[in-house]
Parts: C-alpha cells; sequence; structure tokens
C-alpha cells in the first residue's frame, strides 16, 4: 500500500506543477502521508468515505429487488470514480461471501444515465453458485460491494441497425435488457427470442411483455419445458428473414456454439454477435500442467507434489520458507486454475482477476494452474 | 532448493530479468534461496519409532511417555481441532478484524488530534494513553497477526500478510522472514530458534554459557526500553553479520538502507511531522509519541517474554527435528509456548498473543478464535500428559525476568556455585586479554 502511493503523488505533481491550489494540495497529501506511514491516508478515508473520488472502486447497495423466484435486480450507487457504461457491457462485482472476497461479472441492465446515477446489475442464482445465491437471497441494502469498470464488446453499433435479432436464453436476456432499455426506440425492427425454462422463470416477463404487446418489438418467448431448447433450425419458421438481420446472441455455452455454427455455414459469422459468460468452475482433477507464467517454465505435477516442489525441480525461482504452511512465506498469486490444499484436501479455485494467493508448500496442483511467478 | 542455490539475486530468463531482491514494495517478493540444504517437506504424519536426543543438561523428554501412535493420534487430533475452526471461519470473524481496524485507526488518529493541543497537560495524557493503546493494537492485533497470514482467506488486498506494512521499525518483509518463518517453525530448538533469548541471552539452561551473558539483566532491561530497534536489529540479523556468518555484505547493506529508511519515516511522522502540526505544542507532542512509543515497547517486550522464556516452557536439542513429524512438530509447540491468563481486554491487548500456546499450534488461525480452543488444548495436553504452561502476566513476566536474572550466572555444578564459576570464566578471559596485550607478537604465533 505504501508503495502505491509514491508514483500517485508523483503523477499529480507533475500534471499540477504551477497550479497554486492542485500545489497546495499536493503538499497537504504529502503531509498527511507522512502522518499515516506506514499505511496511506486513503486507509483512513475509506473508513469514512469508501465512495468518494480517487478511492478504489466500490458500490453501495442501495436495493436488491426480486425478478423471479431465483434473480434478482442489485441497484447500486457506485462510487464517484464510475466511469458509465455502454448498454450490453458488464461489470465485475467483489462481494463478501461468509467472510471471503469473490469477484463475478455481471451485465449491466439500467439505463446509461440515470438521474439519481445509480447503476443495476441482473444475477440469476445458479444451482450451488456460491456468489449467485449469495447475491439473490442475502445481499442487503447498505452493503459495501466492490466494483470493477464496465467492459465489454457485446453492445449496439451507432448507426443502430435497421433490422436486429437478439437470441437469448435464462440470464442471457440481462446484456440484452441493457441494450433494449436504453436504445429499443432507435431500433425500428427488432425481433426478441427468449427461452426460460417456464413462463414464471423469464426475467424481466413485465417489461418485455409489455414491449411486445405495444409492438415496440416482436418477443418470441419460448418455455423449454414445454416447447424444448431453441436450436437454429427452428429460427427459419419463428423469424423467416433472420438472415437479413443483425444478431446478438447470448445464453448457455451449447446455444452460443449452435448458433455460431449455424451462422457459419450460412456464411453469416459477421452478422453474429455473442457474450460468452465464461463458467466459473475450472476443470478440476488430480494433479496439472503448472505454468509460471513469468518465467516463462511449464511443469507436470501430480496431485501429491507442492507446487513449490514441482517449480523447484523444474529450476524455477520460488520463494519459500517453513515448507509446513505455517508462514506464509511462499504466497503467490494463482492466475487461474484449480490447487487442492494437501493437509485437508480443500480445493482453490481461481479465475483472471480474483486476486486468489496460495500457499505453493502445501498446494498441489488441481487441474491446470497458472502462478504468477 | 538444491536444484537453484546461489543463484545471485537477479536472475534472467529468456530476455526478462527478474529482480529477487527484496526492493520493499511487495513483502514476500521472491527470496533468492538462502541456504543450499533441501529441508524437505513437514507435511509427513507417519509414525516411525519415536526419538528423543538428549540435551546436556540431561533433562528427560517431556514426551518420554508416549509413543509414535500417541504422537501420530495427537497430530490427527490437533489438525480435526484446527479444521474444525477452518468450517467455522466466516462473516463474524472477518466482521472482528474489520472492527478491530476501524477502532485503531480512529482511535490513532482521534488521539493523534488530541495531541494537537498537548500544550495542555489533559490532552497530553487523554491523547498519549490514546496513542499508545492503538501503536500496541497496531503491533499487536493487527500486525503480527495479519502478516502471519491469519485473514489471507478473506481474500482482501488490505489485509492481508503480503501487503501488510505495520507501525514498527523493523519492515514486515524482515520480520516475516525471522519470525514466521525462524522461529514459528524452529520454535524452542536451541542453536536454531534464535527467538530463545534473541541471540543476545541466556535463557534455558542448556544454552551455553559465555561470560557476556552476566550483563544480561542490563541487556534485556535496555532492549525491553528500546524494543523496537531491537527487533529490527534482530530480523536485519545484525548480530551474526558483525560475527560474519550473516549474509553477504552486498546484501547486508542493501537490506540495512530499507531498515534506516523506514526508521527514518516512522521517526518523521513520530517526532518531527506530528509535532510540526501541534504548532506550538511540538515538544509537547514529541514526548507524547516518545512515550507512546516507548508504553509499546514495555508492553510488547513484556507480553512477548512471556510467550517461551518462563519456567516450565520446554525446549529441544538441535538434531532432535530430523525427521520430524508433523504430531512431533505440534508437540514441541504445545510444550514449547507458555500462555497468559487474563481478561478479555489484555488478551486483546496482547493480539492474543496471551493465547500463545494455541497460536503456536496454529498459526494462520484467526487469533479471536484462540480463546474458544484454548480449553480444549488444555484438556488435550492433560489427557496427553503434557505440560500446559500459563499463569498471570505479573507471574509470568516475574518468572521470564527470573530466568533471565538467574541465567545469566552459568548452571552450577556439583560442588561450585555460579557465582564461583562466573568468577573463574571471566578471571581466565581477563587474564588471556592482559597476556595478548603484553605479548602480542608470541599469541599470535602460537594461536
Amino acid at each position: 500500500m505504501t508503495a502505491a502511493a509514491t508514483p500517485r503523488t508523483t503523477t499529480n505533481a507533475a500534471r499540477t506543477r504551477g497550479i497554486p491550489m492542485a500545489r497546495l494540495r499536493d503538499a497537504a497529501l504529502r503531509v498527511a502521508h507522512a502522518v499515516t506511514t506506514p499505511v496511506l491516508p486513503a486507509d483512513y478515508l475509506d473508513l469514512i468515505a469508501p465512495l468518494r473520488a480517487g478511492a478504489d472502486l466500490r458500490g453501495r447497495v442501495v436495493a436488491v429487488t426480486p425478478e423471479t423466484a431465483d434473480a434478482a435486480t442489485v441497484v447500486i450507487r457506485p462510487g464517484r470514480g464510475w466511469r458509465g457504461h455502454v448498454p450490453g457491457q458488464y461489470t465485475r462485482i467483489g462481494v463478501d461471501v461468509d467472510g471471503v472476497r469473490n469477484w463475478r461479472a455481471y451485465s449491466l441492465t439500467c439505463p446509461v444515465d440515470a438521474a439519481d446515477g445509480l447503476i443495476s446489475i441482473t444475477v440469476k442464482a445458479i444451482p450451488d453458485g456460491k456468489v449467485s445465491n449469495h447475491v439473490v437471497r442475502d445481499l442487503r441494502p447498505g452493503t459495501l460491494i466492490h466494483l470493477d469498470q464496465a467492459t465489454g464488446d457485446f453492445t449496439l453499433p451507432t448507426p443502430r441497425p435497421a433490422k436486429a435479432l437478439f437470441l437469448t436464453a435464462g440470464s442471457g436476456i440481462t446484456p440484452v435488457m441493457g441494450m433494449l432499455r436504453n436504445h429499443l426506440d432507435e431500433l425500428p425492427d427488432a425481433v426478441l427470442v427468449h427461452s426460460a425454462p417456464t413462463s414464471g422463470d423469464v426475467i424481466f416477463s413485465a417489461q418485455l411483455r409489455e414491449w411486445g404487446g405495444r409492438g415496440d418489438l416482436r418477443l418470441v418467448e419460448l418455455h423449454t419445458d414445454t416447447d424444448g431448447m431453441l436450436s437454429p433450425a427452428d429460427l427459419d419458421e419463428l423469424v423467416p428473414d433472420w438472415r437479413e438481420r443483425e444478431t446478438w446472441c447470448c445464453g448457455p455455452t451449447g446455444m452460443l456454439d449452435a448458433f455460431e455454427e449455424a451462422y457459419a455455414a450460412a456464411g453469416l459469422s459477421e452478422r453474429l454477435h455473442t457474450e460468452r459468460f465464461r463458467p466459473v468452475v475450472v476443470a478440476e482433477g488430480e494433479g496439472g500442467t503448472v505454468t509460471f507464467a513469468t518465467q516463462g517454465k511449464t511443469v507436470e505435477a501430480d496431485g501429491a507434489t507442492p507446487i513449490l516442489d514441482a517449480g523447484e525441480e523444474a529450476d524455477v525461482l520460488m520463494p519459500s520458507g517453513c515448507r509446513m504452511g505455517i508462514c506464509f512465506g511462499c504466497v503467490v498469486p494463482l492466475r487461474q486454475g484449480a490447487v487442492r490444499d494437501l493437509r485437508n484436501g480443500e480445493l482453490t479455485v481461481a479465475t483472471e482477476g480474483d486476486g486468489v494467493r496460495i500457499q505453493t508448500c502445501i498446494s498441489a496442483a488441481a487441474g491446470e494452474c497458472e502462478i504468477d511467478l | 532448493m538444491t536444484a537453484t542455490a546461489n543463484r545471485p539475486t537477479t536472475s534472467t530468463v529468456g530476455d526478462e530479468q527478474f529482480d529477487l531482491s527484496i526492493d520493499g514494495r511487495l513483502a514476500g517478493t521472491p527470496r533468492a534461496p538462502q541456504n543450499t540444504t533441501k529441508v524437505g517437506s513437514r507435511l509427513s504424519v507417519a509414525a516411525k519409532e519415536r526419538s528423543f536426543v538428549p540435551k546436556p543438561s540431561g533433562k528427560p523428554d517431556p514426551a518420554g511417555h508416549l509413543s509414535a501412535e500417541d504422537i501420530e493420534a495427537l497430530g490427527a487430533e490437533l489438525d480435526a481441532l484446527r479444521q474444525e475452526v477452518l468450517d467455522s471461519r466466516g462473516a463474524s470473524d472477518a466482521a472482528y478484524i474489520r472492527k478491530v481496524l476501524k477502532w485503531q485507526r480512529g482511535l490513532e488518529m482521534g488521539s493523534r488530534a488530541v495531541l494537537l493541543f498537548s500544550l495542555f497537560p489533559p490532552a497530553w495524557f487523554v491523547g498519549t494513553a490514546g496513542l499508545s493503546v492503538a501503536k500496541i493494537l497496531e503491533n499487536m492485533e493487527l500486525g503480527h497477526n495479519i502478516m502471519h497470514g491469519q485473514w489471507d482467506w478473506m481474500r482482501d488486498p488490505r489485509i492481508h500478510s503480503q501487503e501488510w506494512e505495520w507501525d514498527n521499525a523493523s519492515p514486515s518483509e524482515f520480520w516475516k522472514h525471522s519470525h514466521n518463518e525462524l522461529h514459528h517453525t524452529f520454535t524452542n530448538v536451541i542453536g536454531r530458534d534464535n527467538d530463545l533469548g534473541y541471540g543476545i541471552m541466556r535463557v534455558d539452561e542448556d544454552q551455553k554459557w559465555y561470560p557476556s551473558y552476566i550483563s544480561q539483566p542490563l541487556v534485556n532491561f535496555v532492549n525491553m526500553v528500546f524494543f523496537e530497534y531491537g527487533i529490527a536489529a534482530y530480523d536485519l540479523e545484525v548480530g551474526a553479520y558483525l560475527q560474519g556468518r550473516g549474509k553477504d555484505k552486498e546484501t547486508f547493506q542493501r537490506d540495512l538502507k530499507k531498515v534506516l529508511r523506514k526508521i527514518g519515516r516512522q521517526a518523521r511522522k513520530d517526532y518531527l511531522v506530528h509535532p510540526l502540526l501541534s504548532g506550538p505544542s511540538f515538544f509537547q507532542t514529541v514526548a507524547a509519541n516518545f512515550v507512546a512509543n516507548t508504553v509499546r515497547n514495555v508492553w510488547t517486550h513484556s507480553v512477548i517474554m512471556c510467550g517461551h522464556f518462563p519456567e516450565g516452557v520446554e525446549t529441544f536439542a538441535k538434531q532432535s527435528i530430523d525427521g520430524e513429524t508433523r504430531g512431533e512438530w505440534y508437540l514441541r509447540q504445545m510444550v514449547g509456548s507458555a500462555n497468559i491468563s487474563g481478561s478479555k481486554a489484555m488478551h486483546l491487548m496482547t493480539g492474543n498473543l496471551s493465547h500463545q500456546i494455541e497460536h503456536h499450534l496454529f498459526p494462520d488461525l484467526p487469533s479471536n478464535r484462540y480463546a474458544e480452543i484454548a480449553p480444549r488444548i488444555r484438556e488435550i495436553c492433560q489427557r496427553y500428559g503434557l505440560s500446559y504452561t500459563t499463569g498471570p502476566l505479573p507471574k509470568q513476566v516475574a518468572s521470564a525476568w527470573k530466568q533471565v536474572v538467574v541465567l545469566a550466572l552459568p548452571n552450577p555444578q556439583e560442588g561450585r556455585s555460579r557465582v564461583g564459576i562466573a568468577a573463574e570464566a571471566v578471571g581466565k578471559r581477563v587474564r588471556r586479554k592482559l597476556r595478548n596485550r603484553r605479548m602480542p607478537r608470541r599469541a599470535s604465533a602460537t594461536a
């Protein structure tokens, strides 16, 4: 934390040299830093004003509104550093579940320029989903969560397409809802084919049906429990002019694969835009390939060998200490992959950006792993 | 580390250069291998023959009545207890440490604000008391425990062993190496655990006596008053370096620079910037900071002394840990540590080091959970016929000091008193010095 401050202050100083007020502020910051060392002034300010400008991006939950039995929209007041979003984009949120911070990506479903500055994401609880279930069922207004800036290129182009088709299933409606809420009036001819298990599982059903009823868009609602899964072959019947439509598709991996294949076969790959929600579960097993990304070394490790030993065998330079899991001298970031604690078999899974760190002396590969060394 | 031994601190892999030096930005950056012998994993729980390496004093094996299977069972029992805590670790624990953090930071800033008016005696007293408590909390319940990785599981980078820098003269990275790694792994192994007397004192009768130990009561007192600087020097391994058996010169100087930079920043805060902000109260604020730092020094020194120095704590011969199993390691931690009994507030102010035995068994369990497992550890000790040393703070401090004073002199021998042996040894040394001074050339020729 201390180290991060130095470049921050220097850039500020360089940028603001010559402006009296800014120089004064820089001087004040330096004094504040000198008083708060070894931590930063921010570490104190965070306790009072976690949403202020310049703080790590956070948000405060304003409301959690149920959409269906297992989906909810979370309304968030983002910190001052929030830079806005383009409809269709997602943000990553860091939520503490049972005291452990977990990061997940969810699509933004709100208007881009709400007067109150609030944003919202819509989350569907997936079976055994630690974070999604927590968000849908246990997240309370007032909770402070962590945020990333919005990102993603699953968005509408400008000018808007004359004819648009949205193929969605389940929570795949969420990025599309972000687009429709903001730009439906700019889309003269839009078709939405949405699948959900039953009528009651349709997220945003009231709004969608209202738009469909008013003719703002053509809504094709499929209930997979009775109608079966949507397949590309159904398109000719449901949307005869699908070939002429710019298409946005979001849903389960199987569905995305099928439509990508069909569009490719029709020579229309350029028409199709897909959004894949990367599954959180990393392939787990016993042992695996361990990549030491920075040093460019890769080793095969079995499920009984500490990653520390496996790395050292391959001449990877690794921090080490007690070799029994007590000193935390070997802690390094696990960029992605799964490892197992050799003491109790506990599994730790990481995906890019999670900021998960592991003790290499008591962790064995439980699948493919990438270590930040 | 056999394969990677003896590498320089910078390494080139492909086109990239890796700085393996510890640059202070990230505590825990890769260290160049420290020694060439492969330590080997200590994860083994397999039962084997009991082995006991006697110490010079001939004290009996504290676990002599236990079989290899007993010790394996003990290990399994303690593993299960640890797992129980892990399984119930959650939101309330996270809330606990965040609450302590919030209160500590509030108390520190509040006290510093009050001290801006330290010209007025009531403000000085209130501010100094508050700052002392805040500084103690920061080092003990926050710093020490966070650096142990007790809160790493929360995955909060602000409360993480690899990120935390504490309010102390010694930089976190050096402390973590000498404390977490060396002391906690080699607890009470004579010759391996430098915490036994910090390398400047003799606190166990099985440590060899040298005449210089005669002054150790005074040394201990000075170390107590300036404890944080003592820790910095200790973590820097100054003693070993001066004796030519420590780090190489380049490493030492680089590390020394980091320590001095840290000391400089700490001193600038307490003795320059904060007093300057106090305006006319400058000198009063300097005094307040000095008193707060000294109060913390005396307090932490006393608490830490109670961890391993009091009577009843067992030590181990150097060779006794060859091929040590997890169960044996647990056993060594149990009988090699001592608790302090007292109130909740006392436990908080000691950073729960009052539960030293529990802490040494499970250094990475959240400190707020030691109290609840303490009675069960005590019961386990009883059942296995092992000692569980504990007592109120004054008693334990007195016991530790007694060791420091008594062991300043050599062990008594049959027919000879401690003082007699010490006097003889000192006399010998003085005579040798005098002789060398008188005949320097001959002395070096015969040496």
